[in-house]
């Protein structure tokens, strides 16, 4: 192999993407040649620094509104909402203003709703590759202080090791436009995610459960936060964990 | 643009949710990249969605995100147009590209070994900002958005060697960029 057919195959390698007879024969030539050596070096150099800046941009909220809003709702469809895609049908900025009014109208009918769907949504994107958590840790004492200056609450970090939940680690999430803490836990090959949102509500809320496309949700308030834990794990189990996490809250409260 | 599709059907609405929803992000960013203005880039991702939607019907699968990136790149191309009609100063430079001087002298060697200095992200964003297309988009294909080969040729509607040379080309003229500039002007 020669440095001109390496010189495209190197940035493949880098990536991943040659087989393993292309791979050998790459590496094959990158050992006997300085140029290569060097050259596949200054390739992986600044893929690493890249991989290491987080380049992406995060959709601004009103714009993740007004494409929900403008997308037929997954439930059965309120007429109300037919007169909000209206809205948008016009397509001027002003009517997509006019909408965005109507949409806080409809959304607040089933808020709830749609907080738990988006929940459901959080839940899955967390499930996707890389994505679970930003700080990873199975110790509260790194996952809690990590939340600070992240958020408006300070979420509660609970190792629930010893009773069969594993703590693996926390992750900033969006839902309902909002940054919200998420807390990753583990019971075997299953994740639970434990959202939790600051409310004016400083009331205790007894816990519900849903099921939303084949998640568990179980929700409950306490001490001025909400919380949602989502997994496919099975109600009772969800619900084991709930109890615990809640027991162990209060314990630490009054401890 | 009326929504009136053949998916009226809600259990299509929640898939097309569940399936193209939690990639948001990931196309927004290509649209901030390729069309560098955030208030443009809005309204493409609202079009991409809303086509995307429209035309779920022809979504054959396996992976929805280039098939996403590639509606975006179908509205950010009328965008081009439209900008190139209206005559404004054209934000997208990929024909004057080749004439201009380049911003940087991308075959000064540079010296072997050499580290990259350590850049912030607005720093690198900028970096990949001023690269020229067709470059810029097949780069933030594969390093910012986890494309694989394939799936950047079937984003882009070009066969996979030339998506290897353009990357290449991208990340040689980055890194060129990269080390000569000294501090961001910016």
């Amino acid at each position: 192999m020669t440095c001109d057919d390496a010189e495209i195959l190197l940035h493949a390698l880098v990536d991943g993407e040659l087989d393993a007879g292309h791979t050998s024969e790459v590496e094959a030539h990158v050992a006997t040649c300085p140029r290569c050596t060097a050259e596949l070096t200054a390739i992986r150099q600044m893929h690493d620094a890249i991989a290491r800046a987080d380049l992406k941009f995060s959709a601004p909220p009103l714009l993740r509104r007004r494409i929900e809003a403008a997308l037929p709702q997954p439930q059965k469809a309120a007429p109300s909402r037919r007169f909000v895609l209206k809205g948008f049908a016009m397509g001027s900025a002003v009517s997509a203003l006019a909408a965005t009014g109507l949409v806080a109208i409809v959304l607040s009918n089933d808020d709830q709703q749609r907080i738990e769907a988006e929940i459901v949504s959080a839940h899955l994107r967390s499930l996707q590759a890389g994505h679970l958590t930003d700080v990873i840790s199975t110790d509260q004492h790194t996952v809690k202080p990590w939340f600070n200056g992240k958020l408006d609450v300070s979420p509660p970090v609970i190792d629930l090791t010893a009773q069969g939940f594993t703590l693996i680690g926390g992750r900033l999430d969006y839902v309902d436009a909002r940054a919200i803490g998420a807390v990753v836990y583990k019971r075997r090959q299953h994740v639970i995610n434990l959202f939790v949102a600051q409310t004016a509500d400083t009331g205790q809320h007894a816990a519900k459960t849903d099921t939303i496309q084949g998640f568990n949700i179980r929700r409950w308030g306490e001490g001025g936060m909400k919380f949602w834990a989502v997994s496919d794990i099975g109600v009772d189990e969800l619900n084991e964990f709930g109890a615990k996490f809640e027991a162990t809250m209060r314990a630490n409260k009054e401890g | 643009m009326p929504l009136k599709t053949s998916n009226d059907d809600p259990e299509q609405a929640r898939r097309f949710r569940e399936l193209a929803l939690p990639y948001l992000d990931d196309v927004y960013t290509l649209a901030r990249y390729l069309l560098r203005d955030p208030a443009d880039a809005d309204d493409a991702v609202q079009e991409c969605y809303l086509r995307a939607f429209k035309h779920f019907d022809t979504y054959r699968g396996p992976a929805i995100k280039p098939w996403l990136f590639a509606i975006l790149r179908n509205v950010c191309n009328a965008e081009f147009a439209r900008r190139a009609h209206v005559q404004t100063k054209a934000i997208d430079d990929a024909p004057e590209a080749e004439e201009k001087p380049p911003l940087w002298h991308e075959a000064q060697e540079t010296p072997e070994g050499a580290m990259l200095r350590e850049r912030d992200a607005s720093s690198i964003r900028r970096l990949v900002g001023a690269l020229a297309e067709p470059f810029r988009e097949t780069f933030v294909l594969r390093e910012i958005n986890d494309l694989s080969y394939r799936e950047i040729a079937e984003a882009a509607g070009v066969p996979v060697g030339t998506v290897m040379s353009r990357l290449a080309r991208a990340r040689a003229m980055l890194r060129a960029a990269w080390m000569a500039e000294e501090e961001p002007s910016r």
